[in-house]
């Protein structure tokens, strides 16, 4: 049999799916649940009193409010990812309800519990809080002049934290550099938007004392651990169960203020509690991302060789820090130096407060970011040093044999360490993915027609296979089935075809006989969970290990059944037979019977646990290219072509890792284009509705996009080589497209330091060059 | 609390049931008969994950009320497949990963099952502008837009 894995076998998901059968958080249904709708903030910075609760329980089918009062002692949500927080860190953290003071438009204050989800919504109406408004900040760069108000009084002023990075003397190097090129770019806010919005039930069994969560996601065990201690309940009489995931992108699945309530609610009710998020509460109660404010300063010796990169940062983190800590400036910083050499390197981070929803990770995250402002830097440079921008990135790349490459930044409590790569390779090839010189030719014809076409690359790379460990099981059950239990969460990434097609390689089944068990504490004991790219880089190794394990048994008690001598053995089909004696064989099913207890010495059952523990990320890395047109009479971008090339070492499933670039890429280029979570002075927040916020469709996709995987070099982490591919598609859009359209528009002298690219603010900068130039090419166009 | 009698016919099954008035179309399938294949992605009618052919035709049950339904012909997820067996655009979705969190696809298969009746033959623009009211947050569309050409390309066979 041909081996499972590197062949794009069709994914296991897919039947249940495809027929309304899969089940997703709005889809559970027990008996007798109540329905939970949040009271939110409508104030961006304000004092409030209580909340008279009286009319709302007078309606019929109101079963109860909760309040932070309620509540009690519980604390607030820490964080789980990155450093250790700081002290001031951990003052603004986020109490599950709010209490006397909020701090954005839409922070939770009250729970209502009601028969029907209508029912509780018309109580929330009824609802009566007296608020005392405060002068609310909205923008970071704001927040942080003496003067503006401040969100939490436990710190002082609103940043919240400073971090800094630095290799060798950056500012000596720069002040000594040949050329020096010094910028300042913007990122807007947007986030990641899954199309399923978060939701959960919880149900309270008072007599075994076990409470049941359904419809969690990314990191169930971690948050099982949480709430266990927010509630002071014991961890194993909670049970936590992922359901369908409609989409994670980072933002899904983080202990949010819900998370806490919901599960306190039906212990306090004895009932069944579902709430379910709605669209517009999404747009403004799940995490945030991506805003941040560079000035950036880059040296070069005379040969445009990097000398120095200084980079002073501002974050927009919201009004309190949630799970994720401070890792998505951290991990801007760690990445920012991208493929290059860069030998003097400081960043200088401010983390900043703001009346606005509080941010996480985005696909990406840090990475979208800085991938913009370098490779946007990049090009500004060339055209300063007079330099192709092809020419100026080959010069400064790293080389492979400069590999493992320590870039002097770190995150995540490790340094940043490239462990493989041959950056140039991959931009030789996304080139001629994208038929480079075709569309250089094609750009001169055009502009001779008075049209505005570019193109622009964006070279980055990535970190994947987050640790510190994965966990799996195999086994294989009394009636001959294999099952693979692992401790990864599902995101729609199609984790359980590859899990299958791993573990199939091992045990030479094929995939489709394999069951994945995930995102259920009951029935897999460990786990961290799906985030960071890491589940073909670390969940699947651990299947691997447990499977070749389980191998060493399954092999063990046929030799003694079969008589056999265990290198004679040959494991086929779901059994086990002699090497040319095909009619000698033991089926699973025999061997699971006879593993327990097994040949003596032999651990009973034919079942292995795993943790494959990698305490060093790798660093997938790639070349995006846009081939773009813009209407300089609307501002519109049209992406004529578009094509990546990513190195992630090994492709598991080449369709699963096709569909992750081309799916990553629909997200970049939202970003990169068209989404933006708008805010006013007074911090009410403007889009929320999709027909505000605007996530492309299949009409704004390129018309052509060109993806090669590339396997050139596999990372010696893991024992499959594999990196990992959830967020190469998006990471390089913003540098990639912002060139592009830069190079469209360079006979027009139009400067692009900021995202998104919309049609808006494209046509501003237009008209800004035109009406202060003479209309160059404009008069052209007949 | 205001309600009506309803009887509508749902993938080939005679349902009357009696509603309040202001339930949504898709509460109704979702909550009322259990048919949670029809998604809820944002209710204001932009996502087009609760798609559904009401007499043919692709419509968002997030904008209806189940009450407007009376004496109509509803088709859902639940009814494409013949038991088990997917029908030819599933299966081109299957074949041609045009999924992958999933959360969308009832809406994007409703509305493609409607437009390759009307066109058989769609050109790639057309499929595009086809789906241009379906979000979908996970695929980039592109091979969205293939297994719709693929599913067509079989039905003509």
């Amino acid at each position: 049999m041909a081996g499972a894995v590197g062949r794009s076998v069709r994914r296991k998901e897919d039947h249940r799916l495809l027929t309304g059968r899969g089940k997703y958080a709005a889809d559970f249904r027990l008996p007798g649940t109540l329905h939970a709708a949040v009271l939110r903030s409508p104030h961006a910075h304000a004092r409030w009193g209580a909340i008279r609760t009286k009319a709302a329980l007078a309606l019929p089918g109101v079963v109860g409010v909760v309040t932070a009062e309620d509540l009690g002692a519980i604390g607030r949500i820490p964080v789980r990812l990155g450093q250790r927080p700081s002290a001031t860190a951990i003052a603004c953290l986020q109490p599950p309800l709010a209490r006397e003071k909020v701090r954005y438009v839409g922070e939770p204050m009250a729970v209502v519990l009601a028969e029907s989800r209508y029912l509780a919504e018309d109580a929330l109406d009824l609802l009566e809080v007296d608020y005392d408004p405060l002068p609310p900040v909205a923008d970071a760069r704001r927040a942080v002049e003496r003067g503006s108000p401040v969100l939490h009084e436990a710190i002082d002023g609103n940043i919240v934290d400073t971090l800094h990075t630095h290799r060798g003397d950056a500012r000596a190097a720069l002040a000594t550099a040949r050329h020096r090129v010094s910028e300042s770019f913007a990122v807007q806010r947007h986030t990641g938007v899954p199309l399923e919005t978060r939701g959960l039930t919880a149900a309270y069994d008072s007599g075994s004392g076990v409470l049941r969560l359904w419809g969690v996601a990314k990191v169930p065990h971690f948050n099982r651990r949480v709430l266990a201690d927010l509630l002071g309940h014991p961890e194993h009489l909670i049970h936590f169960i992922e359901l369908e995931v409609g989409g994670g992108f980072g933002v899904r699945g983080e202990f949010y203020p819900e998370d806490l309530v919901v599960p306190w609610a039906a212990r306090r009710f004895g009932r069944p509690v579902q709430w379910i998020e709605d669209r517009r509460e999404h747009l403004m109660a799940t995490n945030h991302s991506r805003q941040q404010y560079h000035d950036i300063e880059i040296g070069f010796d005379a040969d445009g060789r990097i000398v120095a990169l200084l980079d002073r940062f501002m974050v927009d983190m919201g009004a309190y820090i949630r799970t994720h800590g401070v890792t998505v400036p951290e991990l801007t910083a760690a990445l920012l130096p991208g493929p290059y050499r860069i030998p003097n390197y400081s960043s200088e981070i401010r983390c900043v407060l703001t009346n606005k929803t509080p941010s996480g990770t985005y696909r990406g995250p840090g990475r979208f970011e800085c991938t913009f402002v370098r490779e946007r830097l990049m090009d500004i440079a060339a055209q300063k040093l007079g330099l192709d921008p092809l020419e100026l990135r080959r010069r400064n790349f790293v080389a492979p044999s400069e590999m493992p490459y320590e870039v002097g930044s770190g995150s995540l409590n490790q340094k940043t360490v490239y462990d493989c790569g041959d950056y140039r390779s991959a931009l030789d090839q996304a080139l001629e993915a994208v038929g480079y010189e075709a569309a250089r030719a094609e750009q001169a014809e055009a502009r001779r027609g008075g049209r505005y076409i570019g193109i622009g690359v964006g070279c980055l790379v990535e970190k994947a296979g987050l640790g510190p460990w994965e966990y799996a099981r195999v086994e294989v059950d009394g009636t001959g089935h294999v099952v693979v239990y692992s401790g990864i969460a599902a995101v729609g990434q199609g984790i359980e075809t590859t899990l299958a097609q791993v573990t199939a390689d091992e045990l030479n089944v094929s995939p489709e006989a394999i069951t994945v068990v995930h995102g259920d504490s009951a029935q897999v004991p460990f786990g961290v969970g799906g985030f960071a790219s890491r589940g073909a880089a670390v969940a699947l190794p651990a299947a691997m290990e447990a499977a070749r394990k389980v191998r060493a048994k399954i092999v063990r008690v046929a030799a003694t059944l079969l008589e056999a001598a265990a290198e004679d053995l040959v494991l086929e089909g779901g059994a086990v037979h002699v090497r040319g004696l095909p009619d000698k064989r033991v089926s699973f099913r025999e061997l699971a019977r006879a593993a327990v207890p097994g040949p003596p010495g032999m651990e009973p059952g034919l079942y292995a646990a795993h943790f494959f523990e990698a305490p060093k990320m790798t660093y997938p890395y790639g070349t995006h290219v846009a081939v773009v047109e813009v209407d300089p009479d609307t501002g519109c971008v049209r992406l004529l072509k578009y094509a990546i090339a990513y190195d992630i070492g090994r492709a598991v499933n080449p369709m699963i890792v096709d569909g992750q670039l081309v799916g990553a890429l629909a997200q970049g280029i939202g970003g990169a284009l068209f989404e933006e979570l708008v805010y006013d002075a007074q911090g009410q927040p403007l889009t929320t509705t999709f027909m505000d916020y605007l996530i492309p469709t299949a009409m704004e996709m390129p018309a052509a996009t060109e993806v090669r995987i590339l396997e050139e070099t596999p990372t010696p982490l893991n024992p499959l080589g594999v990196k990992g591919v959830g967020e190469g598609g998006s990471s390089g859009c913003g540098g990639a497209i912002a060139n592009a359209v830069a190079d469209a528009l360079a006979p027009l002298g139009v400067s692009i330091t900021a995202l998104p690219l919309s049609p808006d603010r494209l046509l501003t900068l237009i008209r800004a060059q035109t009406a202060t130039r003479p209309r160059v090419g404009l008069l052209d166009r007949s | 609390m205001i309600e009506r009698a309803i009887r509508v016919t749902i993938n080939g099954l005679a349902y009357e049931r009696t509603v309040e008035a202001r339930k949504t179309l898709a509460d109704f399938l979702r909550d009322d008969l259990e048919l949670t294949g029809t998604h809820l992605g944002c209710e204001h009618g932009v996502c087009g994950a609760c798609t559904i052919a009401l007499d043919g035709a692709a419509v968002r049950s997030c904008l209806l009320f189940a009450a407007q339904v009376h004496g109509r012909e509803i088709q859902t997820v639940e009814g494409l497949a013949e038991g088990d067996r997917l029908n030819p655009l599933q299966e081109a979705f299957r074949e041609h990963h045009g999924l992958q969190c999933g959360f969308c696809t009832p809406g994007l298969l409703m509305t493609l099952t409607c437009f390759l009746r009307e066109c058989p033959d769609p050109s790639d623009a057309q499929i595009r502008e086809a789906i241009a009211g379906n979000l979908c947050r996970c695929t980039g569309y592109r091979n969205i837009v293939a297994a719709a050409r693929a599913a067509a390309a079989t039905a003509r066979r």
